[in-house]
Parts: C-alpha cells; structure tokens; sequence
C-alpha cells in the first residue's frame, strides 16, 4: 500500500511540475532563453489566487483569474526586459532573468509581507484500499487541470495562427521573419504564455502546497530539470520526464530516507547528462 | 600646485572633522541617552518576525523611557536603539555590527532576529568585547561556545519540545513512546530534534521515525505516509512556519491518525487562523503566552502587555515580540545593578541577573542561555470555527486541560 501511495503522490506532483517545464521548454525552445524568474512568476500566480482567497473568492477560480493577469505580467516582462537579451548569448539571459527573479521577490515580499500562507479549497480527501491510500482531492484537481490546460495548448500550437507562428520560430526565427512572420509579436506572445502556464500552476500550488516569496527557486530547478531530461519541444517527453521525476523523488524519499529525496533527484541528473554525451559521441563516431 | 594641495589637505580634514564630529555624536552614553544598537531584518525572508522583534524593542523603550528611564549614578538616562536593517543575511548582520561598533561607537548590542544571524553577530560582540543580550536565537550551539558577553532571554531550542515528551509518557501511563519525527536540516530545528532524543533517552521511548526535511521541501507526503503505516504514539514536526503548515495541510488532506501531534512556530504560522478546524489538537511548544502569571512594574502582566501592544501596533503580540521588550528590563537592571557605564562592569552585572519580568523569570546559565524560565506548551483547541490557542502545560499556568488522545479523523466533523 505503501508502494500505491508513493506511486500516486509522485505522479500527481510531477503533473504539476510538468506544466511549468512545459512554459520552461516552449520559451527555451522559441527565444533560446533559461527563464530563472520561472518560480517566482509561479509563486506570484499563487499569490494572485490566495489575494481572490482572502477577498473570499474560491481559490480554485485562480486557475482562471491568474493565467490571465499572469499573461501580462510576461507580455510586459518581455517589453520591458527580454526583448533586450533575446538575441544575445543563454549568459546574459540568465543574469537578466536572474535580476527580474530578485525584484519579484523582493516585490512580493513588500506586497504580500514574508509570512508563509496558504489557501483553503476544503475539497476534501479521496480514500481507497479501505483508508489505507488517501488521495488529497485538491491534488487530484491541480492534476486534472495541468492535463486539460495543456492539452488545450498543444491543440492551440497545432491550429492557431499564433501557434504556427511559434512554431516556426522556433524552427528557424530568421526564415520565419522572412516569410513574414512578426517575430517580436510572437516572442512577447511566448514569454506571456509560459507566464500564464506559470500563474496556473501557482494558482494550484496555493491550494495544494504553501506561499512565500523565497521558495521559488525549488520550481525553477525543478522544472529545469525535467526540460533537460525531456529536451525541448516535446510535450509528452516533458509529461512523462515531469511525473518520472515525481515517482523517483517519491521513492527515493522511502527507500534512502528523506534527506537524501533531493540529492537523489541530483544525482539522477547527473547520470542521465552524462548517459547523453555517451550516447551523443557515439553518433559522433559514425558520422567520421 | 601648491595652492591645489593646502586646498585638498584643507577638504580632507574639513571631511575628517565632519564625520568624527558625526560619529562621536552616536557614542555609548550621548547627553542623556544610553545608545544601542541592533542590526534587524527589516526586509527579506525574515522581516515579518524581524519587525515584531523591532516592534517589541521599542514598545520597551518608549515604557522604560516615560517611567524614569535607567538611573545610573544618581542620575536619569534614556535608551536609544540605532537599527540597520541586515537584510535577513548573516553576512550583512555581521558587517552591520561591525559598522555599529566601530562607527557608530555603541558599546551595547540588542540580539538580531533568529538564531542564524545571532550566530554572526556573535563573533564580533564576543572580540569587541560588547555585551549583547539577545532574544531571538535559541539555537543549543550559541551557548556551548564559551561566549563571554552574549546572554538570552529565551530558553534554548533543545527545550523546546521535550517537555511534550514527559506528557505524551504521562499519558501512556508512565510507559515509554513510540515516537516519529520530522525536523528541517537547520540549526535551530536540529537542535530541537537534539532535545527529543535526550528526551526518548531517559524515558526508554523508541524513535521509529527520524526524518529530516531538506529546506526546499514543501511536500511531507512520503514522511507521514509512513507514520500512517508505523502508527507511532507522538508525531513530532519542526520546520519553521512552512514546516508547521504543510504538516497540518497535508495531516488533514491524508487522514493521518496519531494520539498526538507536537509542533513549533504554530503561532508564527497563525496555524489556528490559516488551517481552522484542521490545526486543532495540535500541540505547540512556545516561549511565552500572555496567561501566565509571571508580572514587572513596566508591563504589568501578559494580559497587559497584549492589550498595550494591540493598541499601539494593531495586532496581537507573538512570543517575538514579547522576549524582544524582556531584553530591555534586563539591560535596563543591569545597568543599574552596575551603576556605571563600564563594559566590563555592566556584563558582570548581567551575569547576575535575577529577575522577573511580565516574560517570565530571568537568570543566565553559564553559557548565556536563560536557565530560569520553562517553555510552555499550548493546545488549538476550536469552538465552532474559531480556534485558540490554550496553554495545556506545564501545569502550573495550564488555563485548559490537555486533550488526548486526538480523536480519529473519522469521527471529527
């Protein structure tokens, strides 16, 4: 039962981790950008849902309300500072993001004060196997609507105008502006949608985790992670890297003990870079 | 040439004067005041309890202040506490206090927000021979390292929990525990996970579970799915506020049933207000809460405290504030037991120190920690949707009764 429960717990987190590789990989993939403020758009997405939770409004409606101000709050994001070291080399990308990482929490800090919250959404447990297996249901719904929100955005991508256009700057950003595609438009468009992937996911983890403008790093490590074992542009891989992660962790957290759950997600990264380059300079060899 | 250098010597020294003339105005003892100095964490990860720690300080100085001050051979002096905001950084907090004792010229420190930073400060009171009384870092290792002029108000985090423990094999009938139990890999949690183990010692309990949460953790699934397994008698949580929320949010998501469930920073995370209904039964370890019975003539007692605070800062006092405004009557007492304004003098006489303040009693341990007053432990108890916090021991300011075992999550409503 144990085993049962492990398993669940792990894939339910890694959906949700997932959803915020998958606004990681698409602007990475698109801008060529390491996003470092990646957590801490999701931890103010979660603020926004717990702001709706104090004024008395049922936090689930984040899920709603927050990828929308969220999508701005990139659009600007990107006006104000991306559209500077888009074209310039993944350093000074990461300083850049790394400086917006610091002002938001400072900013949210000032705003929402350091204190740890969370949100209430009284959704109540799911029991199986005669109470020996307790799913949360608010985890249960965070899973559902990380699933239906990207599945909306992958059939977006395929049938949108806007999507193609992603897409094919993604592919090749000169060619794509050659053929006339407003390459501006489409980065500001990408950077605002991982913000609102982003304000989602925060919206979930206010109900299911806690708030607090210094812990958004863990997410951007985290989701960082999953877009490296995943690779970029790939939704499925970064879904199933996403939960793999959650069940190692999971595992890893009963079999060696708690203190090592994050060493040995660590430790699984370094294997699986250096399992890549092996697998990579044995191509190499053929192409000689 | 010669014109260009007389007018440069002329502006340096004119820059020198200014800012010696600046400096020595903020010495030790400036006209009638008694300066202190304080490096606090007004912004960053710790700022909220950073100002509660402010907010408890002044509230002292402003009372000590308009009673008559600290007399000091015969005559009447104010105190005065210059602030530096360290930015919730132990690197900064140790440059600040540099900056306030070799600039600044203060020869008194007042303790900085939590036990990490008080661990930086330290060092550098400890060489310049500053006496400092602190009241916000419990952490064990602060009073093993031999310092000379650090003393605390608070009693040390190893305490903090054992006394839930002593209760939960009271309760099993004078039989040793199964205990399982969760602490943050940081100084002040392992310390508190130190005194449970001295704890399971002497009364023969088994620890059956001994987890420790790495800082990112904010999910405790895996932990109290095995304690749902291992059906232990205590669960016992240290984390800081995160750690306390999660245990309750995920405790309550999961059903996890256990007799009882023993916890710190329940009331900086306002665990009653956030979790409601979920966080009761909970049992808190806690420095002060203001039933006790413990009285001063500046305060009165804690219910007079919480009432002056309420009005003057809009929120009820926590512990922080109240151990922050105890560090003044202390100072205050021994400057005037020293009746001098010499380091050295004024350090013995803080190592005397015998009192009783609306806090609780006050006598410093060889190594600076206050061996006088015990922790007390308190219970969320709710009477339809709001929720209190009711001291339940030590028995002697118990205002409820202890309530145990914790009812099954299937029979709460």
């Amino acid at each position: 039962m144990l085993m049962v429960q492990a398993s669940l717990d792990g894939i339910l987190l890694g959906i949700l981790f997932a959803l915020i590789a998958y606004g990681m990989a698409l602007q990475w993939g698109v801008m060529n950008i390491i996003n470092i403020a990646q957590g801490d758009l999701v931890i103010l997405g979660g603020y926004i849902a717990y702001t709706m939770y104090l004024a008395g409004i049922h936090p689930a409606w984040g899920v709603i309300v927050s990828p929308i101000i969220m999508f701005f709050v990139g659009w600007a994001l990107y006006k104000l500072v991306i559209n500077k070291v888009v074209d310039r080399d993944l350093f000074i990308s990461i300083l850049a993001t790394f400086g917006i990482a610091i002002v938001f929490q400072q900013l949210m800090n000032f705003i929402f004060g350091a204190d740890v919250v969370v949100a209430q959404s009284e959704y109540g447990t799911t029991m199986l196997f005669d109470n020996s297996v307790t799913l949360p249901n608010s985890k249960i719904f965070s899973a559902f609507i990380s699933v239906l929100y990207a599945i909306a955005l992958v059939v977006y991508m395929k049938k949108s105008r806007l999507g193609r256009a992603i897409r094919a700057t993604a592919q090749n950003a000169r060619a794509a502006k050659i053929l006339g595609v407003d390459t501006e438009k489409v980065y500001a468009a990408t950077f605002g949608i991982n913000a609102a992937l982003c304000g989602i996911a925060g919206a979930l983890i206010s109900i299911t985790l806690t708030l607090h403008p210094y812990v958004g790093l863990p997410y951007t490590v985290r989701s960082f992670m999953i877009v490296i074992v995943a690779g970029l542009g790939n939704l499925p891989a970064v879904a199933i890297s996403g939960m793999g992660l959650g069940l190692f962790e999971e595992f890893a957290d009963y079999i060696l003990g708690t203190e090592f759950r994050i060493g040995a997600v660590f430790m699984l990264l370094v294997f699986i870079l250096v399992y890549r380059r092996f697998k990579l300079s044995k191509k190499r060899e053929y192409l000689k | 040439m010669n014109k260009l250098v007389k007018l440069f010597t002329i502006f340096i020294s004119a820059i020198t004067l200014t800012i010696v003339s600046i400096s020595s105005s903020f010495a030790k003892v400036e006209g009638e005041y008694i300066v202190l100095g304080s490096a606090i964490s007004l912004t960053g990860k710790y700022s909220s309890n950073g100002v509660h720690t402010q907010n408890g300080y002044n509230m002292a100085v402003d009372r000590i202040n308009k009673m008559g001050g600290v007399t000091v051979g015969g005559k009447s002096y104010k105190f005065e506490i210059i602030y530096y905001d360290d930015e919730s950084n132990p690197k900064r907090a140790a440059q600040l206090a540099e900056r306030l004792i070799k600039q600044d010229g203060v020869h008194y420190m007042l303790g900085p927000y939590s036990s990490g930073l008080t661990k930086a400060i330290a060092p550098v009171t400890e060489k310049y021979k500053i006496p400092m009384v602190e009241a916000n870092g419990a952490s064990r290792s602060l009073f093993t390292k031999g310092y000379k002029y650090l003393f605390a108000v608070l009693s040390p985090a190893n305490q903090y929990l054992e006394v839930a423990i002593d209760l939960a094999v009271e309760k099993n009938g004078g039989k040793p525990v199964r205990i399982a139990q969760a602490f943050e890999q940081d100084a002040f949690s392992q310390d508190v996970r130190l005194g449970i183990l001295d704890a399971a010692k002497r009364t023969g309990s088994e620890i059956i579970i001994d987890d420790k949460l790495p800082k990112e953790l904010n999910d405790m699934a895996a932990t109290l799915a095995k304690v749902k397994a291992t059906k232990p008698d205590v669960l016992v949580v240290s984390g800081h506020t995160k750690g306390a929320l999660t245990a309750i949010r995920q405790i309550a998501e999961m059903k996890v049933d256990v007799p009882m469930l023993a916890m710190t920073h329940c009331d900086a995370a306002k665990l009653s207000k956030q979790h409601g209904k979920k966080s009761e039964y909970a049992l808190c370890a806690s420095q002060w809460h203001k039933n006790l019975s413990y009285k001063d003539k500046f305060f009165g007692s804690g219910k007079k405290y919480d009432k002056d605070f309420k009005k003057e800062f809009g929120y009820a006092p926590p512990y922080q504030s109240a151990e922050s405004s105890a560090a003044l009557l202390v100072f205050k007492d021994a400057f005037e037991r020293a009746n001098s304004f010499d380091r050295d003098k004024v350090r013995d006489a803080l190592k005397t120190t015998e009192m009783q303040t609306f806090y609780g009693n006050i006598k410093f341990g060889p190594g600076g920690q206050n061996t006088a007053k015990p922790m007390i432990l308190f219970q969320v108890r709710c009477k339809g949707d709001t929720c209190e916090n009711k001291v339940v021991a030590p028995t002697k300011w118990a205002s409820d009764k202890f309530y145990h075992p914790i009812p099954k999550w299937s029979e709460r409503s």
